[in-house]
Formats: structure tokens, sequence, C-alpha cells
């Protein structure tokens, strides 16, 4: 079985975002692994613990800092890392999906797990623009798969609490929200260590597609409105509140 | 009056006569045919096996360990007792037990085997976790966030210098400053991030420029020392937080380092050494106790308290300091000391060290209480209406835990909070 996971590296929030010319200025950022990747890894590699099989994390290295993440996901329990070198960091969702599609069709995979976003850009289209480049079905917002033979039976969160069981046939892609079980932990002196071992497969670019949007701006929210603290016994505030409401013609 | 038991006829069986001298015994049991139990040594060999834990195997059960083992007191624990469960058929990288040691050293001070639970813990519990055996969750979001964030609080590392706002005193960050200090305060995660930590380095901070102390803090570029994950397990975590502080450490020049923290301290002085970095480092107690022929003048204030003071584990029995917290306390005018009855080299561990801090509700589980509770219950008991601390990790543990035992009427201060009511008068 063929097991591939799409995953990407984001900038951290641990630290300042700066913003050069108009995106982020990824020269002073660190990248980590994108959140929801953590959840697909794990799922991937549940999968190949019930069937067997190999599991292939393949990212586009747009800034030349994929390797990190993709050490991270192979200590986790991946077994092939490739890495598209885009080295364009302004390369938009169309374009990234078009390369991923490209690099993933001669895998030859029974099953592509992506993330059901990235927490950068929130776009969420990669997971489906890759199924529909790949000719294959696509299901997202999903928390759990397991498969048998080529079926894949697969948990679909709605909102208001509801869920739907699918039963897919394979070949197909896989948007993770969150996996069957958490995340395991990627000790960091297994970390270091594939870092120190691992070789990771380098892939040329190949195939063109672009949402021909064009980044104008990017900044910083600006702080605005401020706060009122309401102050005095607690029927006070609560009348103060009820009074608020109604002036918003909210009650 | 007849005798409760018959005496038991003792039979000679057979003669050995050395040098002329007939030293045949009494027919016992020993003669006989035993049922002899067989334990499997291999679980116990199974863990001294793991390169740093081969001192497991010393172990001849002479049980000193037990009765000063914190954990036991609460629960059922223990070197001794660890041995016995392996023999017996626990794996001790599978079981919780592995997991409820806090590294607190009072049963190797008194182990006539050197069993080093110091050295036994973080090997055993490395393998569990690169074997990728259970790891309590939390403790595991502590990893993940010291790795993330540089911090075990998962906080933003942009934001470790935001407490210096409201200190009241200038806190210079040793970058902007761009010039040699005498002292590099190495304020720490708890300090920096947990509001009642930041109640003691705010103190701390008034405290060094009252004094008049040439200082500065390493503000954002500063990252946890990791001790107490290397402890938990992580060597891998540790290493790479030990080589960014050390690169962070030898970029500025000051002469001696100041640390908030018992588990700093312990790191800087004893672990960063086989990483290269080698100098000057004290606990805060230390380093002010030498100071206090200019510090009590400026004790003006009376603060009229009965104290009790704990000795965190990794300032004490690791590192031998006892007294100068102890003087700094006594130079408050107005306060009256008094001992728990565990004390100095016998302290009773709060139970945050070796991961503890990250595990309470797993230990939870397997104790009657958490460790902290019975410490503030003795604490409580000595008529204190204030526990001092020394260590960041203490004031929040055991604040939960006056109030989680019904003795409310006891305050948890860090000594660095009452040295500044004292300098400032009550706030
Ligand atoms: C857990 C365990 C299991 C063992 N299993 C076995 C086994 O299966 N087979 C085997 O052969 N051996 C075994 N031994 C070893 C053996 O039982 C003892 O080590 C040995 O019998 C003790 O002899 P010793 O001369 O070394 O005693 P020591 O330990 O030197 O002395 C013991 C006695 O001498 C007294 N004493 C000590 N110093 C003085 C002094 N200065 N003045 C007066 N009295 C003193 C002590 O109070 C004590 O009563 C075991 C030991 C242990 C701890
Ligand atoms: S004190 Fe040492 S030798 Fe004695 S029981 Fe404990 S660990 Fe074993
Ligand atoms: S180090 Fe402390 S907690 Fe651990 S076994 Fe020894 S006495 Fe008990």
């Amino acid at each position: 079985m063929n097991i591939v996971v799409a995953i990407k590296h984001i900038p951290s929030i641990a630290d300042d975002l700066p913003v050069k010319g108009n995106n982020v200025d990824f020269d002073s950022v660190d990248f980590v692994l994108n959140e929801f990747d953590e959840q697909s890894i794990e799922q991937a590699v549940l999968v190949k613990e019930a069937t067997g099989g190999t599991v292939t994390v393949v990212g586009v290295d747009m800034i030349g800092e994929l390797d990190g993440v993709l050490h991270l996901a192979l200590a986790k329990g991946a077994d092939k890392a490739v890495k598209i070198t885009g080295d364009d960091p302004a390369a938009d969702s169309h374009q990234q999906a078009k390369w991923l599609a490209e690099a993933i069709k001669g895998m030859s995979p029974n099953i592509v797990f992506a993330g059901v976003q990235a927490s950068n850009d929130l776009d969420g289209q990669i997971g489906p623009m890759i199924a529909a480049h790949l000719d294959m079905p696509y299901i997202g917002g999903v928390s759990s798969v397991e498969v048998a033979g080529d079926t894949a039976t697969v948990n679909k969160e709605f909102a208001g609490g509801f869920g739907a069981k699918y039963a897919v046939s394979l070949p197909m892609v896989v948007g993770v929200q969150a996996s069957t079980k958490p995340p395991r932990y990627a000790p960091i002196s297994k970390v270091r260590q594939v870092a120190q071992t691992a070789t990771i497969e380098k892939v040329a670019p190949s195939g063109e597609s672009s949402a021909r949007l064009t980044m104008k701006k990017m900044a910083p929210p600006v702080v605005t409105g401020h706060a009122e603290m309401f102050t005095g016994s607690s029927k006070e505030v609560a009348a103060k509140i009820v009074d608020l409401l109604k002036s918003k013609g909210l009650a | 009056m007849a005798a409760k038991f018959e005496k038991v006829k003792s039979v000679e069986k057979e003669h050995a006569i050395v040098d002329g001298v007939d030293i045949s015994g009494d027919w016992n049991r020993m003669f006989e045919q035993r049922v002899i139990t067989e334990y499997t040594p291999e679980l116990i060999e199974k863990v001294a096996d793991i390169p740093g834990a081969e001192s497991f195997a010393n172990c001849y059960q002479c049980a000193k360990c037990i009765p000063v083992c914190p954990v036991d007191i609460v629960g059922n624990y223990g070197p001794r007792k660890l041995y016995r469960y392996a023999q017996t058929g626990m794996d001790l990288t599978e079981a919780p037990e592995l997991w409820l040691c806090t590294t607190c050293k009072n049963c190797l001070r008194v182990c006539p085997k050197e069993v080093d639970m110091i050295k036994i813990m973080p090997a055993a519990r490395e393998q569990a976790i690169l074997a990728g055996k259970f790891v309590p969750a939390e403790l595991q979001q502590a990893f993940e966030n010291t790795a993330k964030t540089g911090n075990p609080l998962g906080q933003p590392q942009r934001k470790r210098d935001a407490w210096i706002q409201n200190a009241g005193v200038t806190i210079p960050i040793i970058k902007d400053l761009a010039r040699p200090v005498d002292v590099l305060w190495y304020v720490g995660s708890y300090p920096s991030y947990h509001p009642r930590g930041i109640d003691a380095a705010s103190a701390a901070a008034r405290i060094f420029s009252a004094l008049g102390i040439d200082f500065a803090i390493l503000g954002r570029e500063e990252k946890d020392d990791a001790d107490s994950q290397r402890l938990a397990g992580e060597k891998g975590l540790f290493e790479m937080m030990a080589e960014s502080n050390i690169a962070t450490f030898n970029n500025y020049e000051w002469k001696e380092m100041v640390v908030t923290g018992p588990h700093e301290l312990n790191a800087f002085k004893n672990e960063y050494p086989k990483y290269g970095f080698n100098r000057p480092v004290s606990h805060y107690t230390t380093f002010l106790a030498r100071y206090l022929d200019q510090l009590k003048p400026l004790l003006k204030h009376e603060v009229n308290v009965k104290i009790t003071y704990h000795d965190p584990c990794y300032l004490g029995r690791h590192n031998g300091e006892y007294e100068a917290p102890r003087k700094l306390l006594e130079a408050i005018p107005g306060v009256e000391l008094v001992e728990m009855q565990r004390n100095r080299e016998n302290g009773y561990c709060c139970g945050g060290g070796g991961g503890g801090m990250w595990m309470d509700s797993f230990t939870a589980k397997h104790t009657k209480m958490r460790l902290s509770e019975k410490r503030a219950m003795e604490a409580a008991s000595t008529g204190a209406n204030v526990l001092a601390v020394a260590c960041p990790f203490e004031v929040s543990r055991f604040e939960d835990a006056v109030k989680s035992t019904g003795n409310e009427h006891v305050t948890v201060n860090d000594i660095l909070e009452l040295l500044d009511r004292s300098m400032r008068g009550e706030q």
C-alpha cells in the first residue's frame, strides 16, 4: 500500500511575524510543521500500521527550510521523504497543488493525505486540487480513516455535531481534520538522529497552474477600538450589559 | 507456668570438626530440601543494561531508601520497591512507576549501594520515549511546547520579556545595552510567564536595582534550561536547548550569572559544562546572601509573620545550599523562622522535579495525595502562616496545595517577595 502525505512548513508564530514588502519576511522567521499535517501524518502512520505499506511525505520547499519538517515526519513514522524544489516563497496554492500532484502521480498512491488547511493562508484548497489533478475522489474534514482491501471507511465531520461515515474506493485523497488518535510524540533525539542519517529525495517542480492572484499588501492587524470595563456591583454591571445589548438591537 | 510454645526438639544429624573443634550446629531446615523461589533477573537486567541505569542492579534490598522517598510517603514507591517489582514481573520501561520519581535524590543520600535514581530515571525514560512507549500526555505537551516555543508553558517567545514593563524599575536587556555587565540574570520560564513567577521576578529586579547591581537579562533570547525535561527523559530536547542557550550566553560579556530557579542552577552548573559552558553561576539566594550587609539596611519594614522554609531539592540536596535562604529570611525584621520536621538534607520534595511539574494529574492517579499537599500540611502543622520558597515551580504548586488541604491561612511566598515587602512595606 502506497500512502502519501502532503505536508507544509509554515512560519512559526512563537516569534514576531515581520513583514517585508508584501509578504512575511521569510528570512527572519522560524518554520514549523502545519498543525493539521501533524494529524494527517499520524493518520497515515496508523493506516500503515494496520495494513502495511510505506508512508511517503512530500512537500514544496519554498524557501529552503523544508528539511526540518520532513525529518520530523520521518521521526514520527514516515518511511520516505520527498521535496519539490519550488524555491518560490510566493507560489500560490494552485501552483503548489499542481507541483504536488505531478510529483505524487509517479508514486502510484493508494491513498493521499493532506491536512484540511494550513494555518498560514487558511486556503484549504490543496487537498481538493490534488484530487482534481489526479482524478481521484476527495473527502475533507475527516476525523478517522480505516482501510480494508480497496476500500477506505472515512468519518467526516459536519457542523452542528453531525458526522457521516463514507465507504470510498481507493485511490482517494483525504483532507484530515483530526487523526483517530492524537499525534504521537517524536523525541528530539530521534529527530536529530534522523536529520543526520535520512536522505531526502529531490524532485524538480513540474506543471504550471496559478490562481493569478497577486498579493498587493500585507500588514499586521491595526489595533483599533477599545474595551470598556463596566464597574460596580454584579447587579449594576448586569444592568449595564442589558442596556448595551438593547442599544445595539440585540436584546 | 507452661511455656506458650513447646521447644522444638533438636536432632543432631552430623558432626563437623575443624581443627579439633566440633562446630556442628543443631539440625535446622538449612539441611533439608527447601522450596526455592526462582525470580527472573531479566527485568532487572533490562533496566540495568541501559547506559546510565547500571546501578539499578546494585540494590540489596536493605530498604533504607523507602522511609525517605517522598513518593512512598504518599504511595508505594522507592528504589527498593522498584527493584522488587522488576523481580516479580514489572517492566519499568512500560509501567506507570517509570514516571513517579521526582529525582529528589533523598534515596541516593542514604543508599549504601549508590543506587542512583538521578541517572537511572532519565536513562530508562529516554529509552521508553525513544521506543514509542507510554508517555504521560501532559509531559508530552510540555516537551512539545519547549521544542516549539522555547518554554514548557507554550507561551510565545516574543512575550518572554513582556513582564518587565510592570516591574517598576528599569530592567536592561543585554542586547540593547550593548556593553559588558557584572551580572547576567537568567530569569527562567516560570518567572517570565507565570503570574506568580512574574511577582517574584519583579521583586528580584527591584532588589537588584536597590542594591545597585549592574545587571541585565537576555529578554527574548532566553530559552528554557530544559534540565527537568532531561530528567524526564528528553535528552535530545535538552541538548538542543543547551546548545542554543550556551551560544546566547557566549554572545555577551558578563562576569557572573544569577538564576532565579534551582533547576536552572543545576542545569548551568552541573550539566551545561558537559557541553562546553563553564562559567560562574549562582542561585539568587547564594548571590544575595553575599550582599547581606548592604541588603539589611534596605529591609526597613517589619514583616510580622511566622515563616517556615521549604528546601527545594535542586537547591539543597542537589547543590548543597541550605543556609543562604535561611540567612535572607532571618535578615527580615519581624520574621520568626520555624522549621518543618523534614528539612535541609531530609527536605520533602514538592513533587515538581524530574518532570513532575508537568505530570500532576498523572501522578495524582498513582498516589494517595499530591506531594505538594503533604508538604503543605507539614508546613501548616508548624503553625507558620507563611510558607517561603526559593524555586519558581513551587509557588503555584503550594498555592493549590494549601487550598486543597484546607490551609488557606498559610500564604505561599518566594523569598524574593518577602525581601521586597520588607524593602517597600505593604503595597
Ligand atoms: C539480599 C542478600 C542476599 C544474600 N544472599 C546470599 C546467598 O544466597 N548465599 C550466600 O552465601 N550469601 C548471601 N548473602 C550474603 C551473606 O548472607 C552475607 O553477606 C554474609 O553472611 C554476611 O557476612 P559478613 O561477614 O560479610 O557480615 P558483615 O556484614 O560484615 O557483618 C554482619 C554482622 O556482623 C555484625 N558486625 C559488623 N561489624 C561489627 C563490629 N565491628 N563489631 C561487632 N559486630 C559487628 C553486624 O552487626 C552483623 O550482625 C546475601 C546477602 C544479602 C544482603
Ligand atoms: S537503599 Fe539502596 S540498596 Fe537499600 S533498598 Fe534502597 S536502593 Fe536498595
Ligand atoms: S529520587 Fe526521590 S522520588 Fe525518586 S525514588 Fe529516590 S527518594 Fe523516591
